[in-house]
This record gives C-alpha cells, structure tokens and sequence, in this order.
C-alpha cells in the first residue's frame, strides 16, 4: 500500500466527496470527512518520511510512464506542502460542526463538507502532480468548490464576493491554460520535468516568452499577488468562518507553490530570473503589496476584512522572499508559507469563535470582549503578534530569514522597509486588542460567553504550534532549507 | 511498351493527384477564411450587443462555428463535444437564467476604461506570441514529433480501439479525464448549495410549461425524445470507434430529459426521472470511475491501470474503458438535469412570487 501512497493523497478526501453527497445526513457527513482530511493528514506525514527516506517518489498514473501519461511526482516541495493543507484542513474541520451550525442551515452543511472535500483534493491534486495539464484540472476542482463555499456565507454579500473571485479566478485559469497550451505547442509535451528538458532549446522564442507571461499572470490572480488581489477581501470576509480558515490558510499557499514549481522545476532559475525582469517585477509589487494592503487593513471595520487585507500584505513579503532570487530569500518565502497558514488559522478559528457567540465582526462588537471572551481574544493577540514578527512566534522566524535575505544581498533599504510594514501591522492589530481590551463592553447587551470548546481547541491548537514553531525551527527551517537548496540545485 | 504505358499512366495520374490536392487545400484554405472571418464577426457583434438574448444566441453560433472549424483540422471528438456543450446545453442553460435575470443589460454606469486597456494589452500579447509558433499544420511541429507518434503508433497494440483520441482521453490521460468529471461534479455541488429550493418552496412555486399549449411541438417533442435517448446510447457505446464517448452522450441524454420538462412542466419531469435518485447517481458515476482505478490497485497494478483488470492486458484496457466512459455519461447526464431542472425550479418561484 505504501507504493501507492502518492495517489491515495488525492483520491481519499477525492472520493469521499460523492460518498458524502449519498450520506447526505449532515451529522454522518461532518465525521466522515474529519476522518477522510485526517486520514490524508496520515497520509501526507507518511509521504515526507518516504520521501525524506527515498528521495523523490514518482508514480505513473494508468501504469502509463511519463510523458505518454501523467506522472505524479514527490518531493520535499510537494510533500511540505502537503502536510501543511491536510494539517490545517483537519484543525479547521475539527471547529466545522459547531460554527456551521450557526452559519448554515442542516441541508445545507452536507454541501458544504461536500464541496470542503473537492476543494482539499483539487489542492492536494494541484500539489501532487507532475503534469501541467493536470494541474489545471485540479485548479478548476478546487477553484469551482471555493466559489461555493464562499458563496454560502450568511451574508447576502458572499454572492457578490463569491461571484467577484469566480470572475477573476476564471481569467487566471484561462490565462495558466493559454500558458500551458503555449508550451505545450512549443514542446509536444505537458510533463513538467520533460518540459523543463525541452523548453531550453526554445526558449529563445517569442512564444515561449508569451507562455511564460500568460502563466505567471495566471498564477499571480490566483494567488492574489497586488495589484491582482481584489477579489480577496470580500471572499475572505463574507465566506462561511470555516470556509475562511480553510482557503485563508491554504488556497494562495498552493498557488505559490504552482508559481514556484514552475519558476525553478520548469523554465528554470535561469530562463526566470536571468532572461526577464522578474526579480525586479517581484520585489517591486511585493513591497507596494506589504505597504497598500497593510494601510488598507488599518482603516478595516470588518476585523475579517481586516485580516483578510494582512493577507495580501503578507503575500507580499513571500513573493518577496522569492524577488531576491537567492537560497536564503526562498527559504523565507518557504517559512512564511508555513507560518503565515498558522496565524491566519489561529486568527481566523478564533474570528470564528466571535461569529458564534457575538453574530458580528465589526470592530464594536469587539468592544469588551477582552473581559468577557479571554481565550479567543488570547487567541487573536498571540496570531497578531505572530503577524507582527515578535520573537518567540512563528512569524518573527519568517522575518527575521527574510531580513536576513535582504541584508545578504546588501539591499538595506528594502530590509527598513520590511521592518517599517511590521510596523503598520503593529497598528492593525492594535486597533483590535484597544477595542476588546480597552473599551467598555457595551451596556445594552449581555455579557457574552467564551466561544464553545470545539471552537477553543482547534484555535488553540494552531496557537500553539505559533509559539512551538516559533521556539523549536528545526522542522520548518530544516527542511525549508533543504528544499530551497535542491530548488536551487535543479536550476543550477 | 505496357511498360511506357504504365509509366505514363503513373505520371498523369500523379499529376491528377497533384491537381486533386491542390484544389482540396485551396477549398480548405478557403473555408477556413471564412469560418475564422464569421468567429471574429460574431465575437465582434458579441461584444456590441446589449440584447442578452441575443448574446445568448451569438454565443451559440459561435460555438458551432468553432466546432465546424475543429472539423475542418479533422478534431470531430472535439468538434462533438464543442457543439453538444457550447452549441446545445450551455445556450439552454443560459436562456433558462435569462427567463429570471431578463433580457437586456443594465446600462453601465461607468466607462471601464482600464478593463479595455487590459484587453488590448492581452490582445497584443497574443498576437506577439504567435509570432514564432510552428506554421498551421506543419508536421514537423513539436506537438506532431514528440508524444503524439507513440499514440498514433502504439496505441493499436496496447489499446487496440480505433479512435485514438479515446485512447488517450480514456486510458493514457484518463486520471485528466476523472478530474474533468470531478469538476461536473463539483458544479452542480456548487448548483445545489446555492439554488436548491425547500421541498415547500417547490411545492409553492409556479412551475413553468409555457410549451404546453401548443400542440405540434408537444407531440413532435414526443416523438423526438426516444431517438434522442437512443442517439444518446448510441454515441455513448460507439465512442471507442468512432467520435464520441460520455461527455457527449451524457449532454445529449439529458437533452431529451430538459425537452421534456420544456414541453410538460419542470415538475412532471422532476417526478418522473426522480431528482433525489438523479442526484446519488452524479455522485455515482464519479464513484463509478474511481473504483475501476481502486479495482485496478487492488489487482497490483496503478491507480487506474486498465491492464490490471484482466488476465489478458488488451481485455483490461477495454472493460476499464466501457466502465468510465458509463460513469463519465451518468454524471454528466444527471449533472446536466439536476442544473437545468435547478435552474427552471427557481424560474417557477420567481414567476410563483410575481403571480
């Protein structure tokens, strides 16, 4: 069974989707696919042992060897990334029962595990194979299910926004199809590794260049790199609190992993860096995205709006890592995947946690919350301060490899200004710990309760990994180190 | 002297050949001017029309002029699907969200300078990349050189079905094709979230049959549907030998179900196929497809190794692909009807809020 682990990643939580939509009770559903997400937790733990173990797995779907068929391919990349969407997937899911009970009416809950489980498998899909057609495909599952889930949320706005991400999201996949098709045109084959063999001998071409920029466009929309992040807000803010969790923590991340892959596996370092001005576009659109989306989100009401803002910011500095082009650099933007997928999952589980109790997100509703709320609230201020880069959290780690980078590369100047957008984050987090902490609660209400403890115990879950990822680096850092150095070796 | 006979006759006949070829690619040629010309002309009046249904239309021709053109490249499994999905279910679909939106735009309220900007840009893009794309055609082309050959040759031997493109949609990219069924799947998951109406809603609603009353489309409608089913089968079976396969057969199946609700009332139609029994069976058909991959694993072979299912490799590959392609054709089949019949129910409740 061990051999065929590559694939069961996928089809697990994959074909327990249309098995969910046959159950249909809603009580059956919700235990089925907590035990499909954790099983391809198990899963995905199991794949980096043998891939740590063994090197790269390959595994040739239909028996059909690579490029006659689609291949699907492992290594620390994929497996890193693995781990972190199945881990986060099951936490969040852990809080689903309880939260969508408020949010959802009982028909509709089926559907939405339903969809949860086409979207955690369009994304492990998109992670696990080596075909770039493939990846398409899996694009268009997980893309397809997010609508959905964002579309369910309990405000009538969720439709706009949901309608919003389709819009934009359709026009990346588009424009990553026209990239593929391109290549395809220019190679005969749609193997990644076959690609990366025969994309130099063409690489000359106009074609090629055009691909090239159709994919990266594509790619940048899906993970909603600045300017291209304005269907973002609105569907992190009105999708169901569960649904934000879930995609905060986990969609961008693999749409970075699709633009690293093909950076450094397919056109390879060189062809990137060397041929075009992407260093230059990167780090130019990562910085405007820290500083525009960091000053949006301080004059946010909606505290998932908010976040939802930090979220971009934060993209901006993981496409920044990957703008300075170096070993160093790369492995800050691998780190900040990982750590920024627990703070957004903290924060977010406990906003969850608020919805339940408070109905609302608006920053007044927060008002005495501090008092009356203290685990969540707690929750909240150790994912902010994670945000802002305070040493003992995960987020300090981040940073602190990415000012690293900088100052290696002797870019200084960017290096004050990573410290300076920390800086604006401190203010966004601290407009929310003045609401709940200092401000009275408000009269006319009465006091509301601590969120429910299957609320409380995921949130906390990740909180602490925060703080036991911030301590202990040797999983994150180890490996985003060997994964950044064998990227790095591939492009050499 | 019959050998100079028979050489001369060789060269003419060459010559006649020659002449032959010409000709064809000159009307070739030409008809593919015309086709093009009519896609940009369409797509031009496209984007000027404030008419939704006229949009709707347009956006039919359209695809049926993009599937006469896949013709022409000799693509017809392409050419199919092109004119059962585009041409055929999605104008459908999109007249049924007309009845509910209504039929002319809203005027804009601003002029979106910076999306034509885009546009423009993206245009140009295009067109630069085709600069140095191999020539229409051209054999030598990377695609005719690379993987192509192997299916073109091999696929007899370890496959052994006439069409080559089933062969490579079913057996050697068939995970690509389990993914495409995922993302039907996925859509009318996405249908069901956000449209299905309370069994009292539907109860409520005043569901349409505007067709009813007329009397020659009812019962020509009536004598249309079972060939229809039966094309269906048909397609569905004869997809390993000629064009065809699941996708078109499912879409055209359920084109007889649609029809029928169109001529006797979405509700008759909801009872008479069962909408909670269609609906476990687009869950099915995935399901169907996925367990001739779990079968095959369970064999010792790959997730979806056809060869794995029999003693004899050439057998395997035959069963695993009539058993997808059965599954591909229930879930797109009952996708399409759980949509449509979705769809029309909320016409029904908008019409019941209105009356």
């Amino acid at each position: 069974m061990i051999d065929h682990l590559p694939i069961l990643q996928v089809i697990v939580p994959l074909l327990a989707a249309p098995i969910c939509l046959i159950l249909r009770e809603a009580q059956l559903v919700r235990w089925f696919t907590l035990i499909a997400s954790v099983f391809a937790f198990v899963i995905s733990v199991l794949l980096l042992q043998q891939v740590q173990a063994h090197g790269t797995l390959i595994y040739s779907l239909g028996g059909w060897d690579a490029p006659i068929g689609i291949e699907y391919r492992i290594d620390q990349l994929n497996a890193y990334l693995l781990i972190l969407v199945t881990s986060i997937s099951s936490v969040a899911l852990l809080a689903a029962g309880t939260s969508l009970q408020k949010e959802l009416t009982e028909r509709k809950e089926t559907y939405f595990y339903v969809a949860y489980l086409l979207c955690l498998a369009g994304l492990l899909g998109i992670l696990t194979t080596g075909d770039a057609f493939n990846v398409f495909v899996f694009l268009e599952i997980s893309s397809l299910a997010s609508y959905t889930l964002i579309a369910m949320g309990r405000d009538r706005r969720s439709l706009w926004a949901s309608y919003q991400y389709l819009i934009m999201g359709t026009i990346g996949a588009t424009f990553i199809l026209i990239g593929i098709g391109m290549m395809y045109m220019m190679t005969g084959t749609l193997n990644m590794y076959d690609l990366a063999e025969r994309l130099p001998e063409v690489q000359q071409t106009k074609t090629v260049f055009t691909a090239f920029a159709f994919f990266m466009v594509g790619v940048c929309l899906k993970l909603a790199l600045f300017p291209l992040h304005l269907w973002l807000p609105n569907a992190y803010a009105y999708a169901p609190s569960i649904a934000t969790v879930f995609l905060a923590a986990t969609a961008t991340k693999v749409a970075i992993y699709v633009l690293l892959r093909f950076i450094f596996s397919v056109y390879g370092f060189e062809f990137s860096f060397s041929h075009l001005p992407l260093k230059e576009i990167l780090v130019a659109l990562g910085l405007m995205g820290i500083f525009a989306a960091s000053i949006v989100a301080i004059y946010q009401n909606n505290i998932k709006r908010l976040f939802a803002y930090s979220s971009v910011a934060q993209i901006g500095y993981m496409i920044l890592g990957l703008g300075i082009g170096s070993k160093t650099g790369l492995v800050a933007t691998l780190l900040h995947l990982f750590n920024h997928a627990l703070m957004k999952g903290a924060i977010f589980l406990a906003l969850a946690g608020v919805v339940y109790r408070v109905g609302s997100v608006n920053i007044k509703a927060f008002a005495g919350l501090g008092k009356q709320m203290p685990w969540t609230m707690g929750a909240i201020v150790v994912g902010g301060l994670s945000l802002i880069g305070v040493p003992l959290t995960v987020g300090f780690v981040s940073k602190w490899y990415l000012v690293l980078a900088l100052l290696e590369s002797n870019w200084w100047p960017i290096a004050i200004l990573v410290l300076v957008g920390s800086l604006l984050a401190v203010i966004y987090v601290w407009r929310l710990v003045e609401a709940a902490y200092f401000r009275p609660a408000l009269q006319d209400s009465a006091p509301y309760k601590e969120a429910p403890l299957m609320i409380l115990i995921p949130t906390w879950i990740l909180v602490l990994a925060n703080i036991y990822f911030g301590i202990d680096t040797s999983f994150t850092v180890g490996l985003s180190e060997q994964i950044s150095a064998s990227l790095f070796g591939v492009a050499k | 002297m019959t050998f100079l006979k028979n050489s001369v006759s060789l060269l003419l006949n060459q010559q006649t050949i020659k002449r032959e070829l010409l000709r064809s690619t000159v009307i070739e040629i030409t008809i593919n001017v015309i086709l093009l010309a009519l896609l940009t002309l369409t797509a031009i009046s496209l984007a000027f029309t404030k008419d939704l249904f006229a949009s709707v239309m347009l956006m039919g021709v359209y695809s049926l002029l993009s599937a006469s053109f896949f013709v022409l490249m000799d693509a017809v499994d392409v050419a199919f699907t092109e004119a059962a999905v585009g041409a055929g279910i999605s104008t459908i679909l999109m007249l049924t969200v007309l009845a509910m939106a209504g039929r002319f735009e809203n005027r804009a309220l601003h002029h979106p300078r910076i999306a034509l900007f885009v546009v423009i840009g993206t245009g140009i893009m295009l067109v630069f990349g085709t600069f140095d794309m191999p020539a229409f055609g051209d054999i030598n082309a990377p695609v005719q050189t690379h993987v192509a050959p192997h299916y073109i040759q091999q696929s007899g031997a370890e496959i052994d079905i006439p069409n080559i493109v089933t062969s490579v949609l079913a057996s050697y990219r068939g995970f690509d094709t389990f993914g495409e069924v995922v993302v039907v799947f996925t859509a009318v998951i996405g249908v069901l979230a956000l449209l299905e109406m309370k069994s009292e809603e539907v109860r409520n609603s005043v569901a349409p049959a505007p067709m009813y009353q007329h009397k020659i489309l009812r019962i020509v409608g009536k004598i249309l549907i079972p060939p229809i089913m039966l094309f269906a089968l048909y397609v569905q079976f004869h997809g390993e030998y000629g064009p065809g396969g699941g996708f078109q057969a499912g879409v055209i199946f359920s084109a007889a179900i649609i029809l029928h609700a169109i001529l006797f009332g979405v509700e008759t139609t909801a009872k008479a196929i069962s909408l909670p029994f269609v609906k476990v069976l687009a869950a099915l058909g995935v399901l169907i497809y996925g367990s001739v991959g779990i079968v095959a694993m369970l064999n010792g072979g790959r997730f979806l190794e056809y060869n794995a299912l029999a003693e004899n490799a050439i057998t395997g590959q035959h069963v695993g692909i009539i058993v997808i392609e059965l599954g591909v054709g229930i879930t797109v089949a009952t996708a399409m009807m759980v949509i449509f019949l979705t769809f029309a129910r909320r016409v029904g409740k908008s019409n019941g809020e209105s009356a």
